[in-house]
């Protein structure tokens, strides 16, 4: 599997997710940088957390107006993987690639902490190696995690099974009380309809290693090299 | 007729004698700029003028510092080819006034201090102390200063894994924003403020200029009055978009061979970093202002001179590479300019539209700044607080409650899970342990980083104080394994023209010093803010002390949660049940009386070694060293870490009574958990170190001695609720 | 021609932040406010004269990038 990672001004999980696919992979992702439209042609790309362009304006907004996400939005439309984390599924959501928007948290203050998503379907690319229904525990670490789309478009995305994952306790039971930004029915990570995008919230990256708190995220990487080797 | 008034000197902080000594470097009067630089280079912030003398005094070398004070930030060899880079600094001023921008600049400006020497910032620290909760400002200054830290230090994603929050009144009128960063840089890869080569040119990168923060340095060195809040135009905006961009900028050039000297512009901005520079290579420089990077029309040369405008910094370049330096700045979206060149007339010249318009001697204004001796008188002692004198809890499992649950006790969860703590990917000791650990990338060591300060026994006793500051970092770093290395200073005083608060200054400075002696623990940076007091009334004297250690195996980290059911708990270290000054006698008894506890400096070298050398081995399960709250406090911590309950039982040779033996704050000791009781006690015996087994771990509830049983989930619900509910009311 | 452009949550769209001012302004003191909605403003500076192509061009600069449609809506004061 070959993968690239889109590098933005500002872009502060770069590193991260570089050494989760590193580690999945047993070879290095391609670091691009935002200036770089042209870049080699790649099994996966993904789009890091962080704060680029400082989260002006909106979060993800002038990112998803940059030379590269042309590229990333044509070769997602000829079915190239994307995968989305954190600022990286405000960017994807700002440039149309997944439905929907996020907007400032419910509470109105950043959140960095460990809880679970309820995988909603293990038959995509990206979460084959985990159960439906499972729970995992993956981090958060946001100030804009709170998921909106319209009526039509939350009908919409829940009746064609687009919901990727869903905030939840331990025991995978889906309450207000897990819901830590105040994201409609939950939600922490959608498809786009197609099913080659994914955008998350929560930073699957983080939590690939045990010295690290948990190995819950490892799934997820593994999954894409083996669907994509 | 002359420029310059009275008014205009005193305007600028100088007093008298100060003025006759600008006239007399001079020459001839200085014109208003010069005599706004001279101003900012002798602040109290920038010359340290009332402290110098004293922190000459402390310890700052060891075969493990590579670079103490007197740097950007200090540095300290860690092992396979690389150093540690930190430093303390304090934002308090202004972040009472603009608490968000206060303190996310106060994190702006210590990053710098730490990349600015080529390391790349893996760890920030921040010590907060705020007023009494009930005064009418606390929720809202809370509120800003920990949004302010979370928002400056989650944009430049550099993780923040420790750190401390205190309530006090005396903090009311004066906050306490004191930031830490930790750095990672290859120790032959080590960057420095020290200018050479005549003709080589003076660079500008980063931020535009504004006239933010115009007298920002003075104002960090001035006591406040009720018209403080007017001094808010003065508090600078942080762009931490920026700093990112710069962080990776720099560290891109420092790559390449074309830096001879680097130096950010912190407090009194193109001023100082211009005349540290020039001064510590001993040559002169020449600066055509027309060049800045200006974000204002009609910006005039004092106010280039004096902004605080932040992200910026000033580099002196090999000759012939700006082409290199200016296409990675503009790969970053940076300002760059040529502002200047190198000189050999030891002098500065500032130029303007042509015209010189400042001519200042560099190393009499930088060296000779005014330094005073000045008068002090020791803080008299305190009466201790017997044990036997305290009446015994009715129930000491109630009055643990009460404690955890208390505003200076209780979990401050609130806080840290605005601050990303995980970003970088080598968090292996989260916020809520005895001190924060993170992993050289890409090794197996790991870095440990506390911050620490007991500001009631300062008060008490400044010498202990000191002390026992430093000895606490030193017992946190231990607890995680971490062999402690280094410390950084950020001494936190009222006003030290008061021979009572100067007192204070000098006994802290002589703990601290016995403390890094005893433990070969140097000072190898730190920062000074004086002035700390509103209408005449100081803080409380509190110099945080920042520690680093090293876990040569990351694998050894060792935690405060019960590693099993039915182990021992063993106590390493000696009580006698100090109840003065501590935290029950305040929150139970409400009384703030008593000596401070005595730091035995012997015994916390052995205790905190025997402890380094059981967790190496693996032979502990659990460790936690006993601070406020004493051994119940920590005992609840570790069960509430491990949801694991524990039953405390108190030696029948121990003659202290119960609520002393429960509560007292006895220093150097360590609770840990471990498998095989026998050979640990054995062995401590051996090392000629006191430890007794005290009780068992397992079951779902806390049973202390003289105390009925409270479950985890009461007391988590206890310890949680206490700061989400004040921040929501 | 200087534009001012006032952006703004959809009715329908919950903004936190406007709840918030609204509470904080409750407690105080302030009585009878309702319905806070807190949005941004944004100022620029345009070469153009015209009003009409202005007009056409800062509604494109909005529907690009200043304003996110999903959640938000738009209005443009033009001022010569």
């Amino acid at each position: 599997m070959k993968a690239a990672v889109i590098v933005f001004p500002g872009s502060n999980c770069d590193r991260d997710i570089q050494v989760a696919l590193r580690q999945s992979m047993g070879s290095e992702p391609q670091m691009v940088w935002h200036k770089d439209a042209d870049f080699d042609s790649v099994d996966l790309i993904c789009l890091p957390g962080g704060f680029s362009y400082g989260d002006y304006l909106r979060c993800g907004a002038m990112s998803a107006k940059s030379p590269v996400m042309k590229e990333v939005i044509a070769r997602a439309n000829k079915g190239v993987p994307v995968l989305g984390i954190c600022n990286g599924f405000q960017i994807l959501a700002e440039s149309g690639l997944v439905p929907g928007a996020l907007m400032r948290n419910a509470g109105l203050k950043f959140v960095c902490r460990d809880l679970h998503l309820k995988v909603e379907r293990n038959d995509s690319i990206f979460t084959s190696g985990y159960a439906t229904g499972q729970a995992i525990k993956i981090p958060v670490a946001h100030h804009d995690g709170n998921y909106f789309v319209d009526a039509e478009g939350l009908k919409a995305i829940e009746d064609k099974g687009q919901v990727a994952f869903r905030y939840c306790g331990a025991d995978g039971t889906v309450t207000a009380e897990n819901n830590p930004n105040g994201s409609l029915n939950n939600i922490a990570g959608v498809y786009n309809a197609k099913g080659n995008v994914l955008g998350m919230m929560p930073h699957p990256e983080r939590l690939c290693e045990a010295a690290l708190g948990g190995t819950d995220g490892k799934a997820m990487f593994e999954s894409l090299v083996a669907a994509l080797s | 007729m002359s420029e310059i008034t009275p008014e205009i000197v005193a305007e600028h902080g100088l007093n008298k004698e100060e003025y006759a000594l600008v006239l007399e470097i001079m020459g001839r009067e200085p014109n208003l700029l010069e005599l706004g630089i001279f101003s900012v280079m002798w602040s109290e912030h920038c010359s340290y003028k009332s402290s110098k003398k004293w922190l000459k005094t402390l310890p700052t070398e060891g075969p493990q510092v590579i670079m103490g004070p007197g740097e950007n930030a200090g540095v300290i060899d860690i092992g396979e080819g690389y150093a540690a880079i930190f430093k303390m600094e304090s934002h308090n001023h202004p972040s009472f006034i603009e608490p968000y921008q206060g303190a996310a600049t106060g994190v702006g400006g210590i990053l710098r201090d730490v990349f600015t020497m080529g390391a790349r910032p893996i760890a920030n620290v921040n010590a907060l102390r705020f007023g009494a909760p009930d005064h009418p400002k606390t929720k809202h200054l809370v509120s800003g200063v920990v949004a302010g830290v979370g928002g400056y230090g989650n944009c430049v994603g550099v993780p923040t894994i420790a750190g401390e929050v205190e309530f006090d009144p005396s903090y009311n009128g004066n906050i306490l924003v004191n930031a830490m960063t930790v750095g990672l840089a290859r120790a032959d890869r080590i960057f420095t403020a020290q200018a050479s080569g005549v003709g080589n040119p003076v660079v500008y990168v980063g931020s535009k200029t504004g006239r933010d923060g115009i007298h920002g340095a003075t104002m960090a060195s001035a006591e406040f009055d009720d018209d403080s809040d007017e001094k808010r135009p003065t508090v600078q905006v942080g762009d931490p978009f920026t700093e990112k961009l710069l962080i990776e900028a720099c560290l891109e050039l420092m790559q390449t061979d074309t830096i001879v000297a680097i130096q950010d512009m912190g407090a009194a901005g193109l001023t100082s970093s211009s005349f540290e520079m020039a001064s510590s290579g001993d040559m002169g420089v020449e600066l055509e202002l027309d060049q800045v990077p200006q974000r204002e029309d009609g910006m005039t040369p004092y106010e280039m001179m004096l902004s605080e405008s932040q992200e910026r910094m000033l580099i002196i370049l090999k000759p012939g590479k700006e082409h290199v330096a200016k296409a990675i700045m503009e790969k970053w979206d940076l300002d760059f300019a040529v502002i200047g060149t190198l000189t050999d007339s030891k002098r500065m010249v500032l130029k303007f539209h042509g015209e010189v318009v400042g001519d200042l001697p560099i190393k009499p204004l930088a060296h000779h700044s005014p330094e005073y001796d000045r008068p002090w008188v020791p803080t008299p002692d305190s009466k201790d607080v017997k044990p036997e004198d305290v009446k015994e809890a009715a129930d000491t499992t109630a009055a643990l409650k009460t404690l955890i649950g208390s505003p200076n006790m209780s979990s401050r969860r609130w806080v840290w899970e605005q601050y990303d703590h995980m970003v970088m990917g080598d968090t292996i000791q989260r916020p809520g342990g005895d001190a924060g650990v993170v992993r050289i990338h890409g090794t197996n060591r790991a870095l440990a980083v506390t911050s620490d300060c007991t500001p009631r026994y300062c008060l008490a006793n400044p010498v202990r104080g000191g002390a026992q500051a430093v000895a606490e970092t030193y017992r946190n770093l231990t607890s995680v394994g971490a062999k402690p290395l280094a410390i950084t200073d950020n001494m936190n005083f009222g006003n030290p023209e008061r021979p009572e608060i100067m007192g204070q200054f000098v006994g802290c400075i002589e703990g601290m010093r016995d403390a890094c002696l005893a433990l070969d623990y140097p000072v190898v940076s730190g920062n000074v803010s004086l002035y700390n007091e509103t209408n005449g009334k100081g803080i409380m004297p509190t110099p945080v002390i920042g520690g680093v250690g090293l876990l040569e195996n990351a694998d050894r980290l060792a935690t405060v949660a019960f590693g099993a059911e039915n182990e021992t708990l063993v106590l390493v270290g000696e009580s006698k049940g100090h109840l003065g000054r501590s935290v029950y006698m305040d929150v139970l008894e409400g009384k703030r009386e008593g000596n401070a506890p005595l730091v035995d400096l012997v015994a916390e070298r052995r205790n905190g070694e025997f402890i380094r050398s059981r967790i190496e081995a693996g032979l502990l399960t659990s460790c936690h060293d006993l601070s406020d709250g004493g051994l119940a406090a920590a005992v609840a911590d570790m069960a509430l870490a491990s949801g694991m309950g524990a039953t405390v039982t108190k030696p029948a040779s121990s003659s202290v009574p119960t609520t002393a033996w429960l509560f007292g704050e006895d220093q150097g000791r360590y609770l840990v958990s471990v498998a095989d009781a026998d050979s640990f006690l054995a062995a401590a015996k051996q090392a000629g170190v006191p430890a007794e087994a005290i009780g068992r771990t397992g079951g779902q509830g806390l049973t202390l001695p003289g105390g009925s049983t409270i479950s985890v989930t009461e007391l988590r619900e206890t310890n949680e609720s206490w700061l989400p509910n004040y921040m929501a009311s | 021609m200087k534009a001012r452009i006032h952006v703004t949550l959809k009715n329908g769209v919950l903004d936190p932040q406007g709840k918030a001012i609204e509470h904080t302004l409750g407690s105080l003191g302030f009585e009878g406010v309702s319905q806070a909605r807190q949005g941004k403003f944004i100022e620029l500076d345009l070469e153009e004269t015209d009003k009409a192509k202005a007009h056409e061009a800062v509604t494109a600069m909005c529907e690009k990038l200043l304003a996110n449609t999903v959640i938000e809506n738009y209005s443009i004061d033009l001022e010569q």
